[in-house]
C-alpha cells in the first residue's frame, strides 16, 4: 500500500475520512466535471466540485466573430438544447437591432426549441437511469425517442449537432414541405415515449426510495442561489421566463407550468417528465397556428452591424434561464458578450445539497441537476 | 462410480465439474447479452457467428490474453490472490450440489451446510480486493461488499434452515441437510407450498449474494465504478466475472432443489436422467433469466437502505418462519398449516414492504434532510 498506517500502542485505533475523486473521467459525472468527495464511510462530509475542464472561451471568441458567426458558438455551450441558446443568443441580436422576425420563422422557432426541449429531457431521464442504477434500459429508450427528434432536426438543418439554424431577424432556410407531417409523427412517437419513461420509472418504489427527500431545496434557498429551470419549480415557486417575460411569441400559446412541493430529486424528475408534455401541447398548437410566408426580415444587409448599446435577452432552455448580455459600440462584432449558464447556477448549490448525505445520493442529487458542461465552462 | 478408485472417481468428477462451469458462464455472458439487448431495444452480439454466438469465445481468449495489469502501490499478494479467494469457495460448493439423484461429485449429509459455509467465504476476496488494490473506489466497493455480506447472509441462512426443518424422509424422519434427501421429500409437493415466506426470503436475499440490482451496491458503476474489480483487467477479472456467474448458477440450482423439489417433482424419483436433467435445467433457468430480468429493469438501493430491509424485514420474518415450523413439527400438525401460516406471512410482509414504499413517497421531508440552508 502506498499509505502506511501505524498503530501506536496503548492507543485507539482513530477513523480518518478520505478523500475520493469523482472525475474528471467517472460514470456519474455527464462529461468532464469532477468533485472531490471527503467521506466519513458512506457519508458524504464535504463536496469540492471543481469545474473548468471545458472552458473553451467561447465569450471571448465571439467578440472575435460577426454577430453571425457567432452563433456557432451558442450551439456549443450547451450541446443538449442547441436550437434554444441559438434563439436566445438570435433574439439577443434583434432586440438590439431592432429587427422584427417574420410570423412563420418564430413559429419554426418555437417548434424546434420546444422538440429540443423535450429531446434534452430525454437525455437527463436516460442519465438519470443510469446514475441511479436501471443498468442502461432507461437510456436505451430515451435515446431511441431522442433520435427520431434528432432526424427531424438533421432533415431541417443537415446536422445532428450544432444547428446553426437560426439567424437574427429569422431562419437560415425554409423547412421541408413535409414539415407538419414529420413533426406529427414524432409527436406521437414522443408522447408513446413519455409514457415509456413513465411506466419505467415513475412508479417504481426503487426510485421513489432513492429520489424522495434526498437533497430537497426550500424556495428562498433555491432564490438564494440563483437557481433556475426544473430545479427551481420542483420547490414550488411557479417560475418559468416563457411566461414571466414572454419573448418570441410564447404568449400565444396555453400550456401550464409544472411546480414540485418538495423540491427533491424525485419533484426535479417529476417536473421534467411533466414539462415533456407540455412542451408537446405548445408544439401541437403551434402546428396549427404556423402560417406560410416569409422565414426572413427583409431590408436586411448582408453584415449585420448593431447600433452602439447593450441589451440582456433571457430564454428558458432546458437547464433554466439562460442570459445573453451584450454589449455592442457599434460595427459588426460584439464589444462583449455575457452568457448566464443556468447549469452554473445550479451547480453551485451541490455542496450545500450533498454534505451529510451518502455517496450515493450526492451522485443522484448530481445527476439531477442536468449538467452539461460545455455550458457550465462555456 | 465411474472409476473403481474413489479418489480417481471424485477427480473425474471435479474435473467435469471444473469444465463445466467455464463453459456455462461463456453461455451465460452470451445469454445476458442477448436478453439485456432485447429488453434494451437493440440486438447484443451481432459479429461473431451467426448472432453473435461466438462473442463468448472471442471474449475469452481477448481476457486470457490481455495484459495482467497491477497497480505499482497495490499488495502485491492480496491483490494477486484475491481472484482465487472469491473463486475458489464458489467451486468448492459445487462439490456437494446435486443436479440428480445420482448425478454429484459427493453427497455429503451436511451439504447444505457445506455449500453455505464456503459461499460465505469468498467475501473475504471481495474485501482483499478492495483492499490490496490501492484504490478509493475499490475500498469503498469492498467495505460495501462486507457491509452487504453480514446483512444478508443471516436471512438467507435461516431461509434454508427452515428448510431443513422440514425436510422428510422415511428412514430418518423430519430435518435434514442432506440435499439429496431434502429433494427426495418433495415428490408430492415442493417446498415452495409449504414455505413461499422462505422462498422469498431466499430468492431476495440470493440477489443481493450475487451482487444484482437492486443489490448490486458494492460494484455499483455509476458510484464506485465496479468497486473492488476497478484495477482488475484480463485473466484476474475474468476470474471474478466467471465466481459471479458461476454464483448465479449456484444460487438458482439451489432455488430450485429446496424450493421447486429439484429433479424429483413432478415427475417423481423413478424418472430416469434423461427426464430428471432436463427438469433440473427448466427450473434453474428460470431463476437465472429472472435474476437477468431483474437486472435490467430495477434500479439501485442505497447501502442503508438495504441493510434496514435485510435487518428490518428479512430477518425477523425469516426468524419467524422457523418458529412456526418448529411449532407446527412438535404438535405434530399437517403440513398444510405451515403453508397456510407461511402464505400469511409473506402476504403480511408484502404488505409491509410496500407500506414503507409509499409511506416514503408521501412522507415529508425528514428532519435531518433539512440542513440546506444551514451549510452556505
Amino acid at each position: 500500500m502506498a499509505t502506511e498506517y501505524s498503530v501506536t500502542p496503548g492507543k485507539d485505533l482513530e477513523t480518518i475520512d478520505i478523500n475520493v475523486n469523482v472525475g474528471p473521467q467517472h460514470p456519474a459525472t455527464h462529461g468532464v466535471f469532477r468533485m472531490v468527495l471527503t467521506v466519513d464511510g458512506e457519508q458524504v462530509v464535504d463536496v469540492d466540485p471543481i469545474i473548468g475542464y471545458m472552458h473553451r472561451g467561447a465569450e471571448k471568441l465571439s467578440e472575435n466573430c460577426d454577430y453571425r458567426q457567432a452563433i456557432g458558438y451558442q450551439d456549443r455551450t450547451d450541446y443538449l438544447a442547441q436550437f434554444n441558446t441559438e434563439l436566445c443568443y438570435v433574439q439577443a441580436v434583434e432586440k438590439l437591432a431592432g429587427i422584427e422576425p417574420p410570423e412563420r420563422a418564430e413559429y419554426i422557432r418555437v417548434i424546434l426549441a420546444e422538440l429540443n426541449r423535450i429531446a434534452s429531457h430525454y437525455m437527463f431521464m436516460g442519465a438519470f437511469g443510469t446514475d441511479i442504477g436501471v443498468f442502461g434500459t432507461a437510456f436505451m429508450y430515451t435515446f431511441r425517442d431522442r433520435e427520431i427528434i434528432q432526424d427531424l432536426f438533421e432533415e431541417i438543418t443537415g446536422e445532428r449537432m450544432m444547428y446553426a439554424y437560426f439567424r437574427a431577424g429569422g431562419v437560415a432556410w425554409d423547412v421541408p414541405e413535409d414539415f407538419r407531417e414529420r413533426c406529427r409523427e414524432v409527436l406521437s412517437a414522443v408522447r408513446k415515449g413519455i409514457g415509456d419513461i413513465d411506466g419505467l420509472m415513475t412508479d417504481n418504489e426503487v426510485i421513489i426510495a432513492r429520489c424522495r427527500g434526498v437533497s430537497p431545496v426550500t424556495p428562498e434557498d433555491a432564490i438564494n442561489w440563483g437557481l433556475t429551470g426544473p430545479m427551481l419549480r420542483a420547490t414550488g415557486l411557479e417560475h418559468d421566463v416563457r411566461r414571466a417575460e414572454p419573448y418570441c411569441i410564447y404568449d400565444r400559446f396555453e400550456f401550464d407550468i409544472p411546480t414540485g412541493i418538495q423540491g427533491d430529486v424525485y419533484d426535479r424528475y417529476l417536473v421534467r417528465l411533466e414539462e415533456m408534455r407540455q412542451s408537446v401541447r405548445i408544439v401541437e398548437q403551434a402546428l396549427e397556428g404556423m402560417p406560410e410566408g416569409p422565414i426572413m426580415a427583409e431590408g436586411l444587409k448582408r453584415t449585420l452591424r448593431l447600433p452602439e448599446g447593450e441589451v440582456y435577452m433571457r430564454n428558458e432552455t432546458p437547464r433554466g434561464e439562460y442570459g445573453i448580455y451584450l454589449i455592442s459600440k457599434g460595427g459588426d462584432k460584439p464589444y462583449r458578450l455575457k452568457i448566464r449558464s443556468p447549469a452554473f447556477s445550479n451547480l453551485s448549490a451541490l455542496r450545500a445539497m450533498s454534505i451529510g448525505s451518502y455517496v450515493a445520493d450526492t451522485i443522484v442529487t448530481l445527476g439531477s441537476i442536468d449538467i452539461v458542461l460545455c455550458e457550465v465552462d462555456r | 462410480m465411474i472409476a473403481d478408485n474413489a479418489w480417481l472417481d471424485g477427480l473425474i468428477r471435479m474435473g467435469a465439474i471444473a469444465l463445466a462451469m467455464p463453459l456455462s458462464v461463456i453461455i451465460l455472458t452470451y445469454l445476458e447479452r442477448k436478453i439485456s439487448g432485447r429488453l434494451q431495444q437493440r440486438l447484443g452480439p451481432m459479429r461473431v457467428g451467426p448472432y453473435g454466438i461466438l462473442q463468448g469465445l472471442a471474449d475469452t481468449i481477448k481476457l486470457l490474453t490481455k495484459e495482467d495489469l497491477r497497480p505499482q502501490t497495490a499488495d502485491r499478494w492480496t491483490f494477486e490472490l484475491a481472484p482465487f479467494a472469491v473463486m475458489v469457495p464458489v467451486f468448492l460448493a459445487f462439490v456437494t450440489l446435486p443436479f440428480t439423484a445420482d448425478l454429484f461429485v459427493r453427497n455429503l449429509e451436511l451439504g447444505l451446510f457445506f455449500i453455505i459455509a464456503v459461499s460465505g467465504v469468498s467475501i473475504v476476496g471481495f474485501v482483499m480486493a478492495g483492499w490490496g488494490s490501492d484504490n478509493k473506489y475499490a475500498l469503498l466497493g469492498g467495505a460495501r461488499a462486507a457491509a452487504q455480506l453480514i446483512s444478508y447472509e443471516i436471512p438467507l441462512v435461516l431461509a434454508v434452515v427452515a428448510v431443513a426443518m422440514i425436510a422428510y424422509t422415511p428412514e430418518a424422519g423430519r430435518g435434514s441437510l442432506n440435499l439429496v434427501e431434502i429433494v427426495d421429500g418433495q415428490g408430492r409437493v415442493p417446498f415452495i407450498v409449504w414455505q413461499p415466506l422462505a422462498f422469498f426470503i431466499f430468492l431476495v436475499a440470493g440477489l443481493a449474494e450475487l451482487y444484482r440490482q437492486p443489490f448490486d451496491i458494492p460494484v455499483a458503476e455509476s458510484e464506485v465504478v465496479g468497486g473492488p474489480f476497478i484495477e482488475y483487467s484480463g485473466i484476474r477479472w475474468s476470474m471474478f466475472q466467471m465466481a459471479e456467474f458461476v454464483s448465479m448458477v449456484l444460487i438458482s440450482v439451489l432455488a430450485s432443489l429446496l424450493f421447486l423439489g429439484g429433479w424429483n417433482w413432478p415427475l417423481g424419483n423413478g424418472a430416469g436422467i434423461a427426464l430428471q436433467v432436463p427438469l433440473i435445467f427448466v427450473k434453474t433457468s428460470f431463476f437465472i433469466l429472472l435474476f437477468i430480468w431483474l437486472r435490467f429493469s430495477l434500479p439501485r438501493l442505497r447501502i442503508d437502505q438495504m441493510m434496514q430491509f435485510c435487518w428490518q424485514v428479512l430477518l425477523p420474518f425469516a426468524l419467524l418462519q422457523i418458529i412456526i415450523n418448529g411449532w407446527v413439527l412438535v404438535y405434530g400438525w399437517p403440513d398444510w398449516t405451515l403453508g397456510v401460516s407461511s402464505g400469511a406471512l409473506t402476504l403480511v410482509a408484502g404488505y409491509l414492504t410496500y407500506r414503507a414504499a409509499r409511506q416514503a413517497a408521501e412522507q415529508p421531508v425528514s428532519p435531518r434532510l433539512h440542513r440546506v440552508g444551514s451549510v452556505m
